[in-house]
């Protein structure tokens, strides 16, 4: 079972990269630009067949890993 | 006194670390990140580089090493941690200190020497220092962007767990003598026990006249004591 897990910086947490990425599209003339943030992706393989369960070893991972919750906030979709 | 100096592949302030206990007359030991024993210590130090590369967040990996298991145990037992730079990061991603380090504000590698102020020197790390005294350190780092909570902050600066704050040379605490970002200017953090110490900065670096200058002494021979 394969899942897709996005890691975003929380909403009150600075995002420089994406700040600079932000201003290098807006200097490239996309004007209609109004934010962006930067994140992490991964693609996580899990050998089980049970979702409920598969998923909660994905989420076991962000946890313990993948995320530092301080700072960043998950979603996992299975893909 | 005993000391472990944990060394990882790409640490590289782990001789400077060992260099200034000696010098202090701390029996040091060099401990590899793969031992799963740690030698008796009265102190563990996590020098300051690089570990695994840095994936994923700096600290991240190294800090499920098998060495970190033992450090883990040894430090909720009371035993005094210090981690220096890369060795923050790490204390950080084990859960013994809380908050995260972020990429400078400005995403530069910064390496240059900052003045800090010593705010509490009620902990085993800091009790030589004269409090508000004003030390000059060397950082060198690319996420030393200390960002916490709104509760754990509140924590830190009510519980006297900041032991060091970013200043001008006389001790001003504001935006311009902010190297990196870092949330009210945190340069270093305890644990509510007092016995692990985070910090960005590098006291090894400043231990003698010949090279730079002595205001890291008195962090080490505070443990001695």
């Amino acid at each position: 079972m394969k899942f897709a897990i996005t890691i975003t910086l929380k909403k009150d947490v600075l995002d420089p990269q994406g700040k600079v990425v932000k201003q290098t599209l807006q200097g490239m003339g996309m004007n209609s630009l109004q934010n962006v943030r930067q994140g992490k992706y991964f693609e996580i393989e899990i050998n089980e067949k049970d979702e409920f369960k598969a998923n909660n070893i994905v989420k076991e991972m962000c946890d313990k890993l993948l995320a530092n919750l301080i700072i960043e906030d998950y979603k996992i979709n299975k893909i | 006194m005993n000391s472990s100096v944990i060394v990882f592949p790409g640490s590289n302030c782990d001789r400077d670390v060992a260099d200034a206990l000696t010098k202090l007359q701390f029996k040091n030991k060099m401990v590899w990140h793969k031992d799963s024993e740690l030698p008796k210590s009265d102190l563990i130090v996590i020098p300051g580089g690089f570990s695994y590369g840095d994936y994923l967040r700096s600290g991240a990996i190294a800090a499920k090493s098998n060495i970190l298991k033992e450090i883990i145990k040894a430090a909720n037992s009371g035993c005094p941690v210090l981690g220096i730079c890369n060795g923050f990061q790490i204390l950080i991603e084990t859960g013994l200190l809380k908050g995260a380090l972020l990429r400078n504000k400005n995403l530069k590698f910064i390496s240059k020497d900052v003045y800090l102020k010593v705010l509490g020197n009620e902990n085993k790390f800091c009790k030589n220092f004269k409090k508000g005294k004003v030390i000059k350190l060397n950082i060198a780092h690319n996420e030393g962007n200390f960002f916490t909570n709104s509760d754990h902050l509140k924590e830190l600066e009510d519980k006297d767990l900041i032991p060091f704050k970013y200043c001008d040379k006389n001790g001003t605490i504001n935006e311009s003598s902010n190297p990196n970002g870092s949330l009210n200017n945190i340069a270093g953090i305890l644990n509510e026990k007092k016995n692990i110490l985070g910090m960005m900065p590098h006291p090894e670096r400043m231990i003698d006249n010949l090279i730079s200058n002595t205001d890291g002494v008195e962090l080490f021979s505070s443990i001695l004591n």
